[in-house]
């Protein structure tokens, strides 16, 4: 498009947006290398004192931890059942084909305090909460929609002529699957698998409810931001911005299209 | 490579999807080592009888038997048939040379073997050298011999190429052509060549079928199909043709319905309703002649070709040795031999 | 209409079609562990959750939501914030998405990394960081105070400007990228036609991108309002117990009072009122899409 003032005025305005858009993520950056013993802004001076804080803390660290484990299994179990699923209903054709798909969607649209109310209830009966495996159960239903939709993205650009060629060629259906469907499909799985361990990363309201004493990363920063706002947060933060930065920069290496995963 | 190349025999084939009929009840039956064509205009139902051979597609009725043994509901995989298809399909996650030895791979054919055979095949389809390459590093022609080596190299019973040519541009399509050709030749192969380019059937076939709307309407030598087509749609199809239709009046002269009386030399009954066949390069002198006006004239090189306006409404497509183009509005007279006539 | 931003199915893919019936039990096969989890984990929990409701065979926990005017004054604070943050996304996330659909691939990528990569930052992290940004003695009142604009800070956090702001920061990209797509989508060739009869530029937005792109909109519009009716962290933290929002009202009828049929009774509104907008949604969009 030729460059014109009415251009130059959207990217002018655009150029705000983004201001709007990053300015959070940029503001944690000074703060968590503050020397000032509160929350002072401009720094009065740099200090690793509130990274220092965060990795001397078990509770910050045991956290992290469970957090990290939890969105690994959230991820591997989310692809495990989301897989098969998105190849069903890319691929089927059955009755109710159409009211399972609303259904894998629908933890999407469904607001995630009514779901966590209702695995509250269940799992307090179950004997349940504070188990980590309650909380990747909970996780895998939030995380099976992003599964899907990029599978099924995946699914639709797939050139079935190959699996036919493979067949012909003499290949069982599970080779095929195995040495032809799965490998080239492979950066969807990439991005799938990477999309669901960080929709997991970061839930807060299911583990506010299920988590219970077993702390998890956002649980923790949750309650700590109710308490005081002290710049461990913000390196807290700056850590989780650089993990989300790599798998972002993971995703567009070896991964496939973000765009599936936001509608 | 040792050839273990079988007879086809497909038998009232029957496929339909939804209301659409593919295949009317198609039989068909290709000789061991036969190159035959299968020539349609898209949606004939030529790919469906590929897919049903191939076993992609299962028929609603009707058999397929490879020398002799029914294989209609035996899976893909366990056919032995080699398949080129139409955009290749080769696995864009695989080199050429992994590509190639895939086959043999699920064969569990030894290491050792698939090598040797890996490069045999592609010294055949003159790919040496290549075989570290992903498919996409390769152009078009060359990433089709490397489909139609994959498809070779663990000596199926029955090569199938499905349009494979269509992405090549003209020159490459000829030269790949005459090396199907060459390749089938050498190697024995009972082939099932798919198009619905008339030229590319009549260059590389032993036999043609045609179809049309899911049945074939006739199977015959290339010969027999450009100069004595069954009926008005394989004559149509099959190159460029005058077509008229009328009664035959008496033995040796038909009346077509314009009231143009025509001398044939086909012996058909007096009384019968007939189509007559006139190939545009076949006008030259003869014992009927036309005189016509020259609406169109276009020079071709090899030769010239007019749209003559004759008496009764008849227009005629010619050929003529090349030459000076006549003034269109013109008028000319054009005659043709009985013989040359083709009366069905 | 896309089958991505309408949310549908797309058609099946053809398939080579096996022996006949035994296709229906294969297809459906592979879907069935995910089944079993959803019905398991999410449909029964969510049923049975919303069963306390009427546990005592009366609709009064009903009456008392729908009824009293606190409750009804949370529903309409609901609405009006989903209203608001969907108009206010719509107006910043359009012009964001139809500069990166229409600017070179360079460009259009770094503009994807920067809507993404907020998305993909915990809503905590943003949260925290508007605290840091929004509050009393935050960075903004600090600039505003020494650049001498005001004498005293201005509220901006713990109140409905607060929320705004950062429900606007976190439902952003989900305007930006259907708008993306729709705009990407529109075939260039009518643009250039447009040009070429001499339509200036403005005309060429109001009367082809606007219409042609309006199936975007609505769809981003439609998840945005959808999402922001079920929020929860940025009301919490940035309405400081000043303004409450449904989802907020839930987690403190379970967490604080204990009280479960209530809880469950305004859950059920809720969701009634998630899936009625979006249901009517889907509609319309269908409807539109017919020719």
């Amino acid at each position: 498009m030729k460059p014109n003032g009415n251009r130059r005025l959207l990217v002018a305005l655009c150029t705000l947006i983004y201001v709007f858009l990053m300015l959070p993520l940029v503001v944690v950056f000074p703060i968590s290398l503050s020397s000032a013993p509160y929350m002072q802004f401009p720094p009065p001076g740099l200090s690793t004192q509130w990274y220092e804080r965060y990795l001397d803390d078990p509770q910050w660290i045991d956290a992290t931890v469970r957090s990290l484990y939890v969105g690994g299994a959230t991820a591997v179990l989310a692809l495990l059942l989301g897989v098969p699923l998105a190849f069903s209903l890319a691929r089927g054709r059955y009755a109710g084909r159409i009211a399972v798909d609303r259904l894998a969607l629908a933890p999407l649209i469904v607001p995630v305090i009514i779901l966590s109310v209702g695995l509250y209830g269940l799992f307090a009966k179950l004997k349940l909460i504070g188990e980590w495996y309650g909380l990747v159960v909970a996780h895998t239903v939030l995380a099976l929609p992003f599964v899907v939709l990029v599978m099924m993205a995946g699914l639709r650009d797939f050139d079935r002529a190959l699996e036919q060629a493979a067949e012909g060629l003499g290949a069982s259906r599970l080779q095929t699957l195995f040495r032809v469907t799965l490998p080239l499909l492979r950066p969807s799985l990439v991005s799938a698998g990477l999309l669901a361990f960080i929709s997991s990363f970061d839930e807060l309201v299911v583990a506010l409810f299920l988590a219970g004493p077993n702390m998890t990363l956002p649980k923790k920063m949750f309650d700590n931001i109710l308490m005081e706002i002290d710049p461990t947060i913000a390196a807290v933060s700056v850590m989780q911005i650089v993990l989300v930065s790599i798998v972002l920069v993971l995703i567009g290496r070896f991964g496939r299209g973000l765009q599936g995963s936001a509608r | 490579m040792a050839s273990r190349s079988a007879d086809l025999r497909v038998e009232g084939l029957v496929k339909r999807f939804g209301e659409v009929v593919a295949l009317d009840g198609v039989s068909l039956d290709i000789a061991s080592g036969e190159l035959l064509t299968i020539l349609g205009p898209s949606g004939s139902g030529k790919t469906t009888l590929l897919k049903v051979v191939a076993g992609f597609e299962t028929p609603d009725a009707g058999s397929v038997r490879v020398d002799g043994t029914d294989i209609t509901t035996l899976p893909p995989a366990r056919r032995d048939i080699g398949m080129v298809f139409q955009n290749y399909a080769l696995f864009p996650h695989l080199t050429v040379a992994r590509n190639v030895a895939f086959p043999l791979e699920m064969r569990n054919v030894g290491k050792a073997e698939i090598e040797r055979r890996v490069a045999e095949a592609l010294e055949l389809v003159e790919l040496e050298g290549y075989g570290r390459r992903l498919p996409r590093q390769l152009s078009g022609g060359q990433q089709q011999r490397v489909a139609l080596a994959r498809a070779i190299v663990f000596n199926p019973r029955l090569l199938l190429l499905d349009e494979p040519f269509g992405a090549l541009d003209r020159k490459l399509r000829e030269t790949m052509q005459l090396e199907v050709r060459r390749l089938q030749r050498r190697l024995g192969l009972t082939t099932i060549f798919i198009t619905h380019d008339q030229e590319e059937a009549l260059v590389l076939s032993d036999r043609i079928a045609v179809m049309n709307k899911g049945s074939i309407e006739q199977v015959a030598s290339t010969t027999e199909i450009y100069e004595r087509p069954a009926n008005d749609f394989v004559a149509d199809f099959v190159g460029e043709s005058n077509i008229f239709h009328g009664t035959v009046t008496e033995v040796g002269s038909v009346t077509l319905d314009s009231g143009r009386r025509l001398l044939i030399a086909h012996p058909a009954s007096v009384g019968s309703r007939v189509g007559v066949l006139m190939r545009p390069e076949r006008f030259g002198r003869g014992a009927n002649s036309f005189n016509g006006e020259v609406k169109e004239a276009v020079y071709l090189g090899s030769s010239i070709k007019l749209r003559l306006a004759c008496d009764a409404g008849m227009e005629l497509i010619v050929r003529q040795p090349s030459g000076a183009l006549p003034a269109i509005g013109s008028r000319i007279s054009v005659g043709i031999e009985p013989e040359s006539i083709h009366v069905f | 209409m896309s089958s991505r931003t309408a949310g549908g199915l797309p058609p099946p893919l053809p398939s080579p079609v096996r022996r006949g019936r035994a296709g229906w039990g294969r297809a459906a096969l592979p879907a069935l562990p995910a089944l079993v989890l959803l019905f398991a984990f999410f449909l029964f929990p969510v049923v049975r959750m919303l069963g306390f409701s009427i546990e005592d065979g009366s609709l009064d926990w009903y009456a008392k939501a729908l009824g009293e005017e606190l409750y009804l004054r949370v529903f309409w604070n609901t609405f009006e914030i989903a209203l608001l943050v969907t108009v206010i996304c719509l107006l910043v996330g359009y012009p964001l998405g139809f500069l990166i659909a229409t600017t070179t691939p360079g460009w259009a990528t770094l503009g994807f990394i920067f809507v993404l990569l907020p998305l993909w930052t915990s809503v905590l992290v943003r949260t925290y960081a508007w605290m840091v940004l929004l509050g009393r003695n935050g960075v903004f009142n600090r600039w505003l105070i020494e650049a001498g604009v005001i004498a005293d800070p201005i509220p901006m956090l713990n109140n409905f400007t607060g929320v705004l702001i950062g429900m606007v920061h976190v439902l952003l990209p989900y305007m930006v990228l259907p708008v993306y797509g729709a705009v990407r989508r529109l075939d260039p060739a009518l643009v250039a036609a447009a040009e070429g009869l001499g339509a200036s530029s403005w005309s060429i937005f109001w009367r082809i991108y606007l219409p042609l792109t309006l199936p975007g909109i609505f769809a981003g519009a439609t998840i945005v309002f959808v999402l922001s009716l079920g929020f929860f962290i940025t009301p919490a933290l940035l309405g400081g117990g000043k303004v409450m929002m449904l989802a907020v009202l839930i987690e403190q009828q379970i967490h604080q009072t204990l009280n479960w049929p209530f809880a469950a009774a305004l859950s059920a509104v809720l969701l009634a009122l998630t899936l009625g907008v979006y249901s009517l949604a889907q509609a319309f969009t269908r409807q539109e899409a017919r020719p």
